[in-house]
Order: C-alpha cells, then structure tokens, then sequence
C-alpha cells in the first residue's frame, strides 16, 4: 500500500497525487473545457447548467459556484487546471492564490516583494499551533 | 558528430512572458529579473546552437488528464504556441529537429528509458518563456527545438535520480549521431514556489541558493534529494527543479559555470539562472 504519511504532514499543503488525480478527474477536464472561448460564454452565461453537463459531485460543483479553491484542491482539484476558472474570471494566479492563505491579495503581494513565506514553522504539521 | 556544447537552466514564470509580450520588461517590478538574463542574451548571440533539447512541462495546456506521460518527446517538424485560454503567446512557431528527435527516440528507448512519443504538440509558457528570455523578441527563433515534456503536475514526477540518468543517457545518443550538430540542453521551471494551498508563496532562498551550487558541482548529491524534501524545502510546485537534473547529467562530470543569477520574486516563484559549459 503507498503510505503517503509524510506528504500528507506538509501544512497548507494538497500534493496532487495519483488517488486525488482519480477523484478529481472531471471536476479537472471540466476546468479544461473551459480553454474554449465558446465554452467560456456558456460557463459563464449559467455556471449551474454548465456544471451540470459533467458527471461531478454536488460538492464539487458547489465550491466551483462557490470559488472555493480550497474546497476544490480537497475534492481533488489541482491548481493548473483550477487556473482555468480563474483566469475566465480574469484573475491572476496571484490574485486566486492568496485567496487560500491568510492574507488580502496587497498583503499576499507585500509578503512576496519582501521574499516570500519563510518554510520556518511550514515544513511539518507538527510545527504549526493547533 | 553532434556535441553537447552547453547546457542552461531558468525558470518559466508565465508572468514573465506576459511582461515581455506587453513590453512592460522595463518597469520597476521586472527590470530586476531581465537585467539578470542580458549576460545570456548576448552569449546566446553570439553562439546560437543547431539545436535545444528543452527540457519542460506542460501545465493542463497540451496535455489533460485523460493522458499523463512521465516523460514525452516532441518528434515533429514544428510546434505551435498553445492557446493557454488567454490567445497563445504572439511569439514565433518552434521548429523541431525530427531528425535527431528519431534518433534520440530510438536510442534513449533502447537505453531503457520508455519515452513517449509525440508527433502533434502545442508548447506552452513552460517552453516558450525560456526561449523569450533568452532570445528575446526575434521574427524567428535562432535554433531548433526538441521539446522533452516531463510530468511534474501529478505525483509522483520522476524521481531526481531518475532524470539525472536520462540526461546521462541523451548525452550518450547525442553523441551517437553522425551529423556535426551542436547541441545545447535546457533544464526550466522552479525555484522555491507554492502557488496552492494556506502555504502558498513559500520561498526558501537558502535552499535554492544550496541547489544551484549542487547542480554546478555535486550533481550527484542534487539527485539524491528525495521527493519529500522538494515539497516541504521549495513548495508543492518546486519540484519543478527535477528537470533541471536532465540537463546537469547531459553535460558530463564536470561543468563550468559561465553565469548564474536569482532573484526573488517573480510572480508567486524564486527565479533561478545557471548557463554552464561542459569540460571534457
């Protein structure tokens, strides 16, 4: 059996791996299909309808109504394809990322012109307050 | 016969490309990381190869999940800039070298290293942002490209040894090929970056700053870095820099270190630079 015990440690942290690959599956080509301008207008004409058209999970489909990354990264999005939603909304990867972090995209912005996030107390779950 | 005369690495930002497609490459935000490639641009003048193997992957563009080759190598006579779902990147169209490519298919195969073949592919940032940095805005690209996608999407990416022994073993095939080529081979993507997760915008200057030296003159110690140490050190999207270990195991033992820069950030990444010689 693979033990994914020690990426499973890494805080703040969803490694893409072969069993979220497999869950997340149409949730992902969904968010590929919307390469297409074509696919775009329709998406966003009526997200519900859209969504519909793909044999997803309602969870799924609500944290993509909802723009819950997060929620999407645990349901087994990965951020390249989640990129895809976003960027039809016209944000940058900057702006949606910081979306799942503690900050406001200025602070988000401020953190990464000082050097971004130290690793210090991000490296284990072990480090971080409960 | 064909020799590979240079190798490089660099990180492949799409913002980076953005900047350069907008001509924004002189404001305050990115002059920094351009000035850091001028030493290239005038190196790469000055010698442009016959052909780049460039080592890069793909980011849900070309490929979907529908297929997931560890590593794929692009075969054809050309190779379009892909529609990432903003217009492809007004930058020229990359000519192959289906020749060699032939040739390096069939023998890296018959070294033992199962590559997938692709006669139909369109290259994204991964590929072109490279190539804009270091050739800038030119009505054609100077040299020819195979591109070698790699998997660093879906966990796991080829381990580090992994691709330190394929780019031994495209050294061996490049120099099994009778034409008098010379050949350079580019390893992209990294430094430190996260761009997932309550982590996001991790970077870890110290460790990168170890990695480029490794890469320069421990190779061998950069490809035993296991897969864990990737994550937790650099982010979930630094793994990136396994590619880089493709192009150190094709440039032999010993290397030169002709430039390196690193700057941080760009975007959500840490940018990191080496071109190096072969010493024979």
């Amino acid at each position: 059996m693979v033990d994914n015990s020690e990426l499973d440690d890494i805080p703040g942290t969803t490694v893409f791996t072969a069993e979220r690959s497999r869950q997340g599956y149409h949730l992902n080509q969904m968010c590929m299909s919307l390469m297409k301008a074509e696919n775009r207008d329709r998406f966003h004409a009526d997200e519900r309808a859209y969504l519909d058209e793909w044999p997803m999970s309602e969870e799924q489909k609500q944290a993509v109504l909802d723009r819950d990354f997060q929620r999407m990264l645990d349901l087994g999005g990965n951020v390249y394809f989640l990129s895809k939603i976003f960027a039809s909304d016209g944000l940058s990867y900057v702006q949606a990322v910081s979306t799942m972090t503690e900050y406001t995209v200025e602070e988000y912005q401020a953190m990464m012109l000082a050097g971004g996030r130290s690793p210090d107390g991000w490296r284990s779950k072990s480090e971080r307050p409960s | 016969m064909a020799r590979i005369t240079a190798g490089l690495t660099t990180s492949h930002v799409p913002a980076i490309g953005m900047a350069v497609d907008l001509g924004k490459t002189e404001e305050p935000y990115w002059q920094p990381v351009f000035a850091g490639y001028e030493w290239t641009k005038k190196w790469a003048d000055a010698e442009p190869p016959d052909v780049v193997i460039l080592v890069y992957n793909d980011h849900a563009s070309a490929f979907d999940l529908s297929v997931i080759p560890t590593f794929a190598l692009g075969t054809a006579a050309s190779f379009q800039p892909c529609d990432e779902g903003y217009g492809p990147r007004p930058v020229p169209v990359v000519e192959g070298h289906p020749e060699l490519a032939a040739h390096l298919a069939q023998s890296l195969i018959l070294d033992e290293f199962d590559l997938t073949l692709i006669n139909e592919l369109d290259v994204d940032h991964g590929l072109t942002v490279p190539m804009s940095l270091v050739y800038g805005q030119p009505e054609a690209w100077p040299t020819k490209v195979i591109p070698l996608a790699v998997n660093v999407v879906q966990y796991p990416a080829p381990t580090g040894r992994r691709c330190f022994n394929l780019g031994k073993a495209i050294r061996r095939a490049v120099e099994s090929y009778e034409e008098d080529l010379s050949v350079q081979v580019w390893g992209t993507g990294g430094m430190s970056h996260q761009i997932q997760g309550a982590r996001a915008g991790l970077i870890n200057q110290e460790w990168d700053n170890r990695f480029l030296d490794l890469v320069v003159s421990d190779p061998e110690a950069a490809a035993s870095i296991p897969h864990i140490e990737y994550l937790r050190e650099t982010g979930s999207e630094g793994i990136e820099m396994v590619m880089w270990l493709i192009m150190r195991g094709a440039l032999g033992e010993r290397v030169q270190e002709l430039h390196r820069f690193y700057h941080v950030p760009a975007s959500n990444t840490a940018v990191g630079h080496l071109v190096l010689e072969p010493v024979d």
